[in-house]
């Protein structure tokens, strides 16, 4: 009873410097890992606001922000009325025009594929949006997937319009 | 091993190979005994010793010129072409040189595939050179990413958005990968820190590769195991010292070639274009030694499974030795499985080919084939085989079937002595 008695004092307190030992290793560690992570000077560029007053329907500007480009795209009535016809059930990806654009006018999206991160190109592809020349995938005129490798939707980013002719992204 | 282990003859060599035996690892340069009939396909080890030193010394030189610096990385680059003396040679020499490594590596690879060296008991052996392998590829990538164009900074962003197909932590790894949102100038100094550790890496794990090597001793292109020393051995130095000379001469060439008449050939015109996040070049390919994967990764229309199935393409020549379960080592006494090995050559180069072209048409239909045929090799071909095949004889020494029976005893004895 007694040599029991030790052995377990023992081996609680083995496990407790073993488990004292590891929160100590991890706290070393986590440091060495985190400072690999977005720094402040990086996220400091996390909103900028775009003038959008020279940009004519059917035209679109590219903008960088946060070291990625954004589409910002005057869609034609006809690109409108083409995103808004489509069915659901034929995107990979299902979202409606109305969520990806508050104001139809409008479109604003991460120029970035979502397949491995290329930059796809304006008025092509088989669906009349985008092409992404890297792998091949297509995007409709609401910059949804359609067809090819990639898996969603180009990325509509947090946007807001300050006046009629300035949009912050961010 | 050699019996009779080398011993310092001058005075200051003994007294300090007591206290470090140092000085009698010479003997594996000298005595140790080897196959001795090893062909040419055998000389690729110390080609490549010799490539990994090329790479090591015209980096460092490189290192001394370079910036790692998203707004001075591509005019540091033309600086070392333009101004530094013989700037130009030391980065032609290590941009070409990347390509010659990985040459050699290839043939070095699929020498062990036809000879089976791969098979026990050099398991560890084959698996730390996939290890090697698998830290040139990485080394070679972020490499290509340091002279900041068009070509180093979207084959950067195609190849750690691989990353960003991991399920519900892709996001954070990339961007952890990154440094940021996007492929930056954190990215880049990373990717130069890193690229300037691996190569030191690899240099241990090459150690540990040759040491591993010489615990069994080589393996030899009849595959059998040979008694060391015999008849059937040679000591390296001079035989293989000079064998391995000589091919790195004709090796030579074909670099001296490439550094010099056409330097840019296996280089794209892209990457003399600085880098720019808006505009994608229209057509994105990584270097050449990298294309078989990048065919499979691109021949499945699916992100997640193609980064698995890229991956996977590495990993399944790591556990070859278990795949193939053939006792026969050397592919001159497996009828089909010579056949089988040809085979894979094509479709390794089939896949080479297609990744070069657009992921379109009838280039994603043969891509799609030779992927499927690349595992259908690996994961059903080669079991099979180790059970179906028949195999020819094989003899029981080198000299056996020149000299018929075993070799002597006494012969064996003899030749120790001297």
């Amino acid at each position: 009873m007694e040599e029991d008695k030790k052995t377990n004092r023992r081996d609680f307190i083995f496990t407790a410097s073993y488990a004292l030992g590891a929160v100590g290793v991890g706290a070393v560690v986590w440091p060495l890992i985190d400072q690999m992570n977005p720094d402040a000077s990086v996220k400091a560029l996390a909103s900028t606001e775009v003038d959008i007053s020279g940009v004519e329907r059917g035209q679109s500007i590219t903008v960088l922000w946060r070291g990625k480009p954004v589409f910002i795209r005057r869609r034609t009535e006809e690109e409108i009325a083409k995103a808004k016809d489509v069915k659901l059930e034929d995107l990979p990806h299902p979202e409606t025009d109305e969520d990806r654009a508050k104001n139809p006018e409008w479109l604003v999206m991460l120029g970035v594929c979502t397949h491995l991160g290329c930059v796809p190109l304006g008025d092509k592809g088989e669906y009349g949006g985008w092409f992404c020349p890297c792998h091949g995938s297509h995007y409709d005129t609401s910059g949804r997937i359609r067809k090819g490798p990639a898996p969603t939707n180009m990325e509509v980013p947090k946007y807001e319009f300050v006046n009629s002719n300035t949009i912050k992204i961010g | 091993m050699s019996d009779h282990e080398y011993t310092p003859k001058s005075k200051l060599g003994k007294w300090f190979n007591d206290r470090l035996p140092l000085l009698t690892l010479s003997n594996h340069l000298q005595e140790y005994p080897t196959p001795k009939n090893l062909n040419y396909w055998w000389t690729f080890g110390g080609i490549l010793t010799f490539c990994l030193i090329t790479q090591i010394v015209t980096g460092l030189i490189l290192a001394m010129h370079y910036v790692a610096s998203a707004d001075l990385a591509f005019g540091s680059v033309e600086h070392i072409m333009r101004d530094v003396n013989y700037g130009w040679l030391m980065r032609y020499v290590h941009a070409n040189g990347a390509s010659m490594f990985f040459l050699a590596v290839y043939i070095h690879i699929f020498r062990s595939l036809y000879y089976g060296s791969y098979k026990s008991p050099r398991e560890v052996i084959w698996i730390i050179g996939m290890i090697i392998y698998f830290l040139m590829m990485a080394t070679a990538f972020m490499g290509y990413v340091l002279p900041w164009g068009q070509m180093s900074f979207w084959g950067a962003t195609v190849i750690t958005n691989l990353f960003s197909a991991i399920p519900f932590v892709g996001e954070s790894v990339t961007n952890w990968l990154w440094g940021g949102y996007a492929v930056d100038n954190p990215t880049l100094t990373r990717f130069y820190s890193l690229h300037y550790l691996f190569p030191f890496l690899i240099f241990g794990l090459v150690i540990l590769h040759i040491w591993a090597l010489h615990v069994p001793g080589n393996n030899n292109p009849i595959g059998i195991d040979l008694k060391k020393p015999s008849k059937d051995t040679v000591p390296f130095h001079p035989y293989i010292v000079i064998k391995d000379l000589f091919a790195l001469l004709i090796f030579l060439i074909v670099f001296a070639f490439f550094v010099f008449y056409s330097p840019n050939i296996l280089g794209h015109a892209d990457n003399y274009i600085e880098a720019n996040p808006l505009v994608t070049p229209a057509h994105i390919v990584p270097e050449w030694y990298l294309l078989p994967f990048y065919a499979i990764l691109r021949s499945i229309p699916d992100k997640l499974f193609g980064v698995i199935a890229m991956f996977a393409a590495i990993f399944v020549l790591v556990i070859l030795p278990w795949l193939d379960t053939s006792k026969v080592r050397s592919a001159i006494f497996r009828p089909l499985y010579k056949q089988f090995y040809w085979f894979l050559v094509a479709d390794v180069l089939i896949l080479g080919y297609v990744g070069a072209m657009p992921a379109e048409g009838l280039y994603l239909l043969v891509a799609r084939v030779a992927t499927a045929y690349y595992f259908l090799h690996f994961l059903v071909i080669l079991p099979i085989l180790g059970a179906k095949e028949k195999t020819l004889d094989v003899p029981l020494s080198l000299t056996e079937p020149i000299l018929g029976g075993s070799p002597k005893e006494a012969m064996i004895k003899k030749n120790k002595e001297i």
